[in-house]
């Protein structure tokens, strides 16, 4: 029962305080402090990557051996995922690896990486176009939802047209003013609502966060003993 | 100017293509794109991690600066792995609770001094019409997410103006989200007319 719940709850209340006081202390220690734990949180945090990866490779290896529909295409996630991974291991991130040089001599240290071949003329050209399709749903699901059926509904739809025609040449073309409308919108009740709502979160944010360093809030480490 | 004659301009292109197939219908020239951004999305999150984490964070410490306190994190994330078997699978919320507790340690005093910062900034300096809604669209918002008093007669009145202020700020967040997505979209078309085709300058 100590090491199932009672340990991880002091692990995360002891490590919660001390980062809590170490802001306090203006001592070089306490910096000092602050860094290490920032670096051995990246650390963990690197692991627990690792297992979201294992998660979706076991995942499309069951979709391949039980053949569901479209299983072919896990194939493609899979060879895709390996060769990025060994490319950018073995062949280094923003430049390449010793070990690169030497399997390949006419590579020097400044010439782009494989893996940032695969970047910018894969993974960033697919993203951007991604993203670029949305404009189109975006549209049509506007078109579906915006009907000016309350107050509301109808507030909300004359600011995005505001803000999206005033931002463009086309808006000034139809008014000249538009442009100081939309800078006033986003300067006023735009910024106040904006402040509302994130001063809402930070106060969740402290209330949760001292719930969990209080051992009060404990659904993170899952169901179980 | 001529069409491009690089291979990976060429890549990109076709790949640019098979995602904009979708516009007509879901085939396999954009699943196939799909499930290729899936994987080489992973594997590029492996390599970052692997040399801005394992290498700089860990390896170079160890070997090079005699730094074995990075052993510790190091031990908590190889009891992540201990979900993998079951009659040692709870040692895995250790990690878990030190990646929660200094998560919440470190966000406490972040958050405090963001909510100082945003109060102060409500507060009016000069009494113009501005600073007026600005304080008003604040108290007003605030009001409809306090959910602790009946929406009834004044607390009602005050949180109908509050969601008066919210949706106007996200009718503007609609917007920009429009905007970016549509500039996103005047992008991939530059890239393929003029650094593709070549067809304009």
């Amino acid at each position: 029962m100590f090491v199932r719940r009672t340990l991880p709850l002091l692990v995360s209340a002891v490590f919660g305080v001390a980062l809590i006081l170490q802001f306090f202390v203006p001592h070089p220690a306490s910096k000092n402090f602050y860094n290490m734990m920032l670096d051995w949180l990246i650390i963990v945090s690197a692991f627990t990557y690792l297992i979201a990866v294992q998660s979706t490779v076991e995942l499309h290896f069951t979709k391949i051996k039980r053949k569901v529909e479209g299983w072919q295409y896990s194939i493609i996630v899979l060879i895709a995922l390996f060769v990025t991974a060994f490319l950018g291991v073995f062949g280094g991130a923003f430049m390449p690896t010793t070990l690169w040089m030497k399997i390949f001599p006419s590579v020097k240290p400044s010439d782009t990486t494989p893996l940032m071949y695969t970047y910018l003329y894969m993974q960033m050209p697919m993203q951007s176009t991604i993203f670029s399709l949305l404009a189109f749903y975006m549209a049509s699901a506007a078109f579906r939802s915006f009907r000016a059926r309350s107050f509301d509904a109808t507030l909300l739809l004359i600011t995005a047209g505001i803000v999206t025609l005033g931002r463009v040449p086309l808006g000034e073309f139809i008014y000249k003013g538009l442009p100081d409308v939309v800078e006033w919108i986003l300067k006023y009740p735009n910024m106040a609502a904006q402040r509302g709502i994130l001063i809402g979160v930070q106060l969740g944010i402290i209330a949760t966060s001292i719930k969990i360093i209080l051992g009060i809030e404990g659904k993170y480490l899952g169901g179980g003993k | 100017m001529a069409i491009s004659t690089n291979f990976w301009i060429w890549i990109a292109a076709l790949l640019t293509l098979a995602i904009y197939s979708f516009l007509y219908k879901d085939n396999p020239f954009y699943k196939f794109a799909e499930y290729l951004l899936v994987g080489i999305s992973i594997g590029y999150g492996i390599s970052i991690y692997w040399h801005n984490t394992i290498i700089t964070k860990v390896y170079n410490p160890l070997v090079y600066d005699k730094n074995f306190l990075v052993l510790i994190p190091l031990l908590l994330g190889l009891l992540m792995f201990s979900r993998f078997f079951k009659n040692v699978s709870y040692l895995s919320r250790i990690p878990i609770a030190f990646v929660v507790g200094a998560g919440t340690g470190l966000s406490v005093p972040s958050s405090f001094e963001f909510l100082f910062k945003q109060i102060y900034a409500t507060m009016p300096l000069k009494l113009d019409i501005g600073s007026l809604i600005i304080v008003v669209g604040v108290i007003s918002t605030l009001v409809y997410f306090f959910f602790s008093l009946e929406h009834k007669g004044f607390v009602g009145k005050v949180s109908k103006v509050g969601i008066t202020f919210i949706m106007v700020a996200f009718g503007a967040a609609f917007g920009y989200t429009i905007m970016a997505r549509v500039s996103l979209f005047i992008g991939r078309i530059q890239f393929l007319l003029s650094d593709w085709l070549g067809i304009i300058k």
